[in-house]
């Protein structure tokens, strides 16, 4: 917004709030289009998308609790929408979103240790998150059907 | 002195790092993490054995005080820890100082009205509907 001193302002444009004088050299790196996407960076973009996913699915279960806490007809609707083809595809997504969260939050707590950083770990580590994902999704959401209907 | 400066010679001179609150952040998150670990495999648990319940069941489910205080406890760990990551995201792609602040004050607003209400809902619920 502020005018700068045109000697100054034929250098690099200033990062917001500090002139150019200040500017350190920074190494920079090539943004995401050049990159391939190698397994550890779908994992790490996926466990923000999850956890978006998740955030979305709390406030239908505050929905489902409180149409619980206030009439038998307001619960008969939740009922009725995760009954629904459209609720039990988001009930599906959520099932898995919820175990890979889970899966990948763990071993984010055990680089949080300080363990598992090198390559071959982090590319196995996320094939195990991954697998154990699928295989919980699908074992708990068998189990559920199995519940309903057994 | 051969390698390459990282920070800028102001933020050399003061030494104070980046001002803002990473640190008491990051611990909040793992800590609200560990929590759910447990919290959120109980309550997969019982959501899948609830399948399909009615109200009536579900009343009787959250009698009991295990299974309130454990969901009222998931529901304060899941929207704090909801509300830190979400805060994040925001930080990260939110285009200017304003958007960020009114995104990260609605979000945190937004997950204590919904930990509120889902935390009284099983109060009624637990307390006889």
């Amino acid at each position: 917004m502020h005018k700068l001193h045109p000697e100054l302002a034929q250098k690099e444009a200033p990062v917001s709030g500090f002139s150019p004088m200040t500017q350190a050299e920074r190494p920079l790196s090539p943004h995401l289009q050049i990159y391939k996407w190698p397994l550890t960076m779908a994992t790490s973009i996926a466990h923000r998308a999850t956890g978006l996913a998740l955030s979305a699915g709390a406030v239908f279960l505050v929905w489902w609790l409180v149409a619980a806490a206030s009439s038998e007809a307001a619960f008969a609707d939740a009922q009725w929408f995760f009954g629904s083809w459209l609720g039990l595809i988001f009930l599906f997504g959520w099932c898995w979103s919820f175990f890979y969260h889970l899966c990948n939050g763990i071993r984010h707590l055990v680089w949080d240790a300080g363990h598992g950083y090198d390559l071959q770990t982090a590319y196995r580590s996320s094939q195990l998150v991954l697998a154990a994902s699928v295989v919980l999704t699908l074992v708990a959401f068998i189990a559920g059907v199995m519940v309903r209907h057994g | 002195m051969s390698e390459k400066q990282l920070r800028s010679p102001l933020g050399r001179a003061l030494g104070l790092g980046s001002a803002k609150e990473g640190v008491a952040h990051w611990w909040a998150q793992r800590v609200s993490a560990v929590a759910l670990v447990p919290l959120g495999i109980w309550f997969c648990a019982s959501l899948v054995s609830l399948a399909g319940a009615d109200r009536l069941t579900l009343m009787a489910w959250l009698h009991g005080p295990v299974a309130a205080v454990l969901m009222i406890l998931t529901l304060g760990a899941l929207f704090y820890h909801a509300s830190l990551g979400l805060q994040v995201v925001i930080e990260d792609y939110a285009p200017g100082e304003g958007t960020k602040l009114v995104g990260i004050v609605f979000v945190k607003l937004l997950a204590l009205l919904l930990a509120v209400a889902g935390i009284f809902a099983v109060l009624k619920l637990a307390f006889g509907g």
